[in-house]
């Protein structure tokens, strides 16, 4: 029975690649990242992952890629063009995201009414500069979309058949934010042929090893999608790699607790927390390279403190990064030193120069007069200390975000983690110290070194529905998944979250998901009586529901043997 | 990539989950539709503009204002200390230069509630304001606060809570109290004998529109604004004097809104009414929260904006003129009528009746003030409601003369048990409140 999974997550420096069976860990690679061929880098590990495997036996792949990311933060985007349409607000030319920007009449306000019609000849000229520019991928936005998509449905029928691709704003997510649409439609374009491509070399190099299960995409949500569907939402495969490591920690995160998990690398530690083991959403979106979307994503924390951080004197002060100049001199690194060099020093990590480490060490000890030791434990302790600041300052952060209710805010929830889950390299060096000098509990996840290719492989589908419902226009719609349909006057929130959560199942399923793995949540549910001239007309409904992140179903057969 | 000139806070504190009732112009889906264009414009997302979460106020914050009758939690819901701990929020961010402007955008309102509260009165229960001001004269020694009130209801609250108070001036500019609840705010009502002047009200005839609103503020409040210095401008931001608002009968704008703000320049503003929750809400609160941040709001436009058709008439025009005549001379004779009011007295009285529209309460009030040439003076209301309720309300203001705080600590004292059910007092030198009863 077709029962290992595949799990590939690409670093900056290795690219992490298990196999995972009833048995547990079937087999783990890592093979160095070349960034220049992703694509190469990608085969070889699957290559070293299925050389001795029958492909049968695999039920699936799922891939969490830095190859729409890089082109981000490297601003390596294909030139796409964007036609947007805004009408009263903010002006539209803040907005402005690309050279290739066209805004054009019309305009939606806040309850879907149209207020300004479209102009067609307009549309069309937009369109043809963008075609002589030769441009092929085009992004339409317009503010109010997800209340009445009618303008940007109308502009993409207009101009889709001049391009190859047209993405359109509503589509990609039914959340308001006009600025943060123009940004992620924009991407979504940008990315799209670096993903087609991706998308068509895997294929094809799968197919001739004879390799023919599914393949899925990790999304920064923690959630995955199928490879067919990341074609129509490139965007959503951006910044998977922290959600990975967190997908990681889930299996080994008490269900009645409340955890932070902390993923220390080489350059950055990133931080999450898990909530009876569902790691927490951030409230809008991906934010990448000044780019502000509407992709969602779990809330992640990065911050510029790792095994390789940069480490020096100044005055009496130890300072540790936030940059990293290099690996650390234990690992041939020539200077400065890392507190990966601290580790080597106190006896604590292996298999690298020691000698080598202590004379980076003895650059520091010099300068504020103590021992090698001495300073080797003031950078480890440090090292410790500072994320652990870090660390209180997320959870700070979250327990500031603002509330709407006089329920919510009452209920005055605040999280307060006491559990530490601790992945990545250096992990084990550390976790005893975090340990003794915090309130934590303290643990190292198994297979802390490839925990983020373990939680690629075991992560389930997920999505997002939202669902506008009025009684007194009788209508309900959900306007990112094409729906619309006619209520009655006594429809109410019970009903409509039925309706919402028949859209998310639907809605999983044509993306991949396993029928066992709809585990869902309601994110929002509001109903308002609407009263016009003192009459009461009917109701306003919002509902916003998701399959929440998790691991698929048969995880735990595979988790037990991960333990041991 | 847009950028705030001013740091701005925001507590926004819709409370979607509460209404006086259900069809109530006070509900729930009053700030949803402002909500969805905040959201929308991705206002939040600009740099200079932060969210800030709405604190909590204490017991005490709402005590060093009024008086509530029977105990605050007969007054309040848990929704009124969001709402005032939103304008708390704001304000003490503000004072701790942690943003430079903020706005507490959150309901319930508070500019009907006066120093003694039966009940609610026109959707008030608390003075969201004043519990602000008083929490921050308390903690970071704040003295002199210009309160300038733009809802289209005289902020007859406020007027009451600072009455008495020379260091706080009160401006509220509103729709003629002839034609519109709470039927006050006329020229003739300038503060009491020790604080004439520091209250002004500039009743507009109605369909005022752009044109009037901004003379009043370029003509009467920012002239006696530079003369008055105050530490602290907050304004009371009612939206309701906008064209589509089902409750009165003017005609602004959110253009309008948005150039009395920038021209007002306040520090904080606080929500108060406004009932045209979809054709009005969206645009002013935008227009406003871009002119605090000093952000272009020129395109800012209701669907039916018309300047031409919202045009005032000259009539309104000339009417206009001749109040802010009458305000100024007001306020430019203030030292000579206290002085006129003062003498030959050692108490002012005041008796008067006060309606709780929203609550369907009548209370009746005998004010005594001391007349005190050093300080605002000690005073002590008697309040009868027809709830049975029976108190006597004595007020020790911040900046007392030592012979007033004793004159006020006496009246505590030896009140009479049998004929008042409480005895309360706000000793604001001590910052402390204080309740007797019989048992």
């Amino acid at each position: 029975m077709a029962s290992m999974i595949i799990g590939l997550d690409v670093g900056g420096t290795h690219t992490d690649v298990i196999l995972a069976g009833e048995n547990g860990l079937v087999n783990r690679a890592k093979v160095l990242t070349d960034t220049s061929d992703l694509f190469g880098t990608i085969l070889t590990g699957l290559d070293r992952i299925t050389a001795d495997v029958r492909p049968e036996d695999i039920s699936h792949a799922v891939l969490s890629t830095t190859l729409t990311t890089n082109a981000i933060v490297t601003n390596n985007l294909h030139r796409a063009g964007m036609i947007v349409c805004a009408g009263p607000g903010i002006s539209v030319d803040a907005f402005k995201i690309c050279d290739d920007f066209h805004v054009v009449d019309g305009a939606i306000d806040h309850s879907g009414r149209e207020i300004k019609g479209l102009n067609e000849g307009q549309i069309r000229a937009a369109a043809s500069q963008l075609q002589e520019k030769g441009i092929d991928c085009v992004g339409v936005a317009c503010k109010f979309s997800t209340r009445n998509p009618a303008h940007e449905l109308k502009i993409a029928e207009i101009i889709s058949p001049m391009f190859e691709r047209v993405f359109i704003g509503h589509r990609i997510s039914g959340n308001f934010n006009f600025p943060r649409r123009i940004a992620t439609t924009f991407l979504n374009a940008s990315v799209y042929p670096v993903h087609k491509a991706f998308f068509n070399a895997v294929q094809s190099s799968l197919v001739k090893r004879g390799l023919t299960m599914p393949i899925y995409i990790l999304k920064a949500d923690g959630g995955t999608m199928d490879f067919k569907t990341s074609i129509d939402f490139p965007g959503q495969s951006i910044l998977s790699g922290p959600a990975a490591s967190v997908m990681g920690s889930v299996p080994f995160a008490d269900t009645d607790a409340e955890t932070l998990v902390l993923d220390i690398g080489g350059t950055t530690t990133d931080m999450a927390v898990l909530v009876n083991g569902v790691p927490l959403l951030a409230p809008e979106g991906i934010e990448l390279n000044g780019y502000k979307t509407l992709i969602r994503a779990l809330k992640t924390m990065s911050v510029g403190l790792g095994g390789d951080s940069f480490v020096r004197v100044d005055g009496e002060n130890i300072i540790i990064g936030p940059e990293r100049r290099g690996p650390a001199m234990a690992y041939g690194g020539d200077a400065p030193t890392t507190p990966t060099d601290a580790l080597f020093v106190l006896g604590k990590a292996a298999g690298g120069d020691k000698d080598a480490a202590a004379r980076g060490i003895n650059g520091i000890a010099e300068k504020l007069g103590v021992s090698v030791t001495a300073a080797a434990y003031r950078v480890f302790d440090q090292t410790c200390r500072q994320i652990l600041e870090n660390a209180r300052q997320m959870v700070d952060m979250i327990n500031s975000r603002p509330v709407y209710t006089v329920r919510e805010a009452l209920k005055g929830r605040r999280i307060n983690p006491d559990r530490l889950l601790m992945l990545g390299g250096p992990a084990p060096y550390f976790a005893d110290h975090i340990q003794s000098i915090s309130d934590y509990k303290v643990k190292t996840v198994p297979h802390w070194d490839v925990a983020n290719a373990i939680g690629t492989a075991l992560s389930r589908t997920t999505c997002e529905v939202t669902l506008f419902a009025d009684t007194s226009k009788r209508v309900a719609t959900a306007p990112a998944e094409r729906f619309s349909e006619s209520i009655g006057s006594g429809f109410d929130l019970r009903a409509a979250t039925d309706m919402a959560l028949t859209l998310l199942k639907d809605k999983a399923l044509s993306q991949g998901a396993d029928v066992k793995d709809l585990e869902t949540d309601l994110l929002e549910s509001l109903a308002f009586n609407q009263v016009r001239n003192f009459h009461l007309v009917g109701k306003t409904i919002r509902v916003r529901v998701q399959v929440r992140p998790g691991l698929v179903h048969n995880h735990e057969a595979i988790v037990r043997h991960l333990e041991r | 990539m847009l950028k705030a000139k001013h740091k701005t806070g925001l507590v926004f504190f819709p409370a979607f989950d509460w209404a006086i009732s259900p069809t109530h112009p006070e509900r729930e889906e009053r700030l949803l539709y402002t909500r969805d264009q905040i959201v929308e414009e991705g206002l939040l997302d600009i740099d200079g503009i932060v969210e800030l979460k709405a604190g909590v106020i204490d017991p005490i914050d709402v005590q060093r204002v009024h008086f509530c009758v029977p105990d605050i939690g007969s007054i309040m819901t848990e929704s009124h200390f969001i709402s005032a701990g939103g304008a708390k929020t704001v304000g003490c961010a503000v004072m701790e230069k942690k943003i430079e402007k903020g706005f507490a955008l959150v309901r319930p309102p508070g500019h009907h509630s006066m120093r003694v509260a039966h009940g609610g009165r026109g959707f008030c229960n608390v003075n969201n304001e004043a519990i602000m001001i008083e929490q921050l004269r308390a903690a970071y020694g704040i003295d002199r606060v210009a309160i300038v009130d733009t809802d289209c209801h005289h902020g007859d609250g406020t007027q009451d809570i600072y009455w008495h108070d020379p260091d706080t001036l009160c401006i509220s500019i509103h729709q003629d109290g002839r034609t519109l609840y709470p039927g006050s705010g006329f020229v003739d009502e300038f503060g009491g004998p020790t604080a004439a002047g520091a209250t002004l009200n500039i009743p507009l005839p109605p369909y005022t529109s752009e044109e009037g609103f901004l003379y009043v503020v370029n003509n009467v409040v920012l002239p006696v604004l530079e003369e008055f210095k105050p530490d602290l401008i907050v304004n009371s931001a009612g939206q309701d004097n906008h064209f589509t608002d089902p409750l009165t009968n003017m005609n602004f704008s959110a253009q309008g809104y948005a150039d009395l703000t920038r021209l007002l320049n306040p520090d904080i503003a606080v929500l108060e009414g406004g009932y045209s929750i979809e054709g009005a809400l969206p645009y002013v609160n935008l227009g406003l929260i871009l002119a605090m941040a000093g952000i272009d709001y020129s395109n800012v436009k209701e669907p039916d904006y018309d300047f031409e058709r919202l045009r005032q008439s000259a009539e309104v025009t000339g009417a206009i003129k001749k109040i802010c005549g009458e305000v100024m001379d007001v306020w430019n004779n203030r030292h000579a009528i206290r002085k006129q009011m003062c003498s030959n007295q050692d108490t002012a009285e005041r008796r008067r009746n006060v309606f709780y529209d929203t609550a369907g309460i009548n209370e009746f009030q005998h004010e005594t003030l001391n007349i005190c040439s050093k300080c605002g003076g000690v005073l002590k209301i008697d309040s009868s409601a027809d709830t049975g309720s029976h108190i006597l309300a004595i007020h020790i203001p911040k900046k007392a003369c030592d012979k007033c705080k004793k004159t006020g600590r006496q009246w505590y004292e030896t009140a009479d048990t049998g004929r008042y059910e409480m005895i309360m007092m706000q000793d604001r030198p001590e910052d402390r409140f204080l309740v007797r009863t019989a048992s």
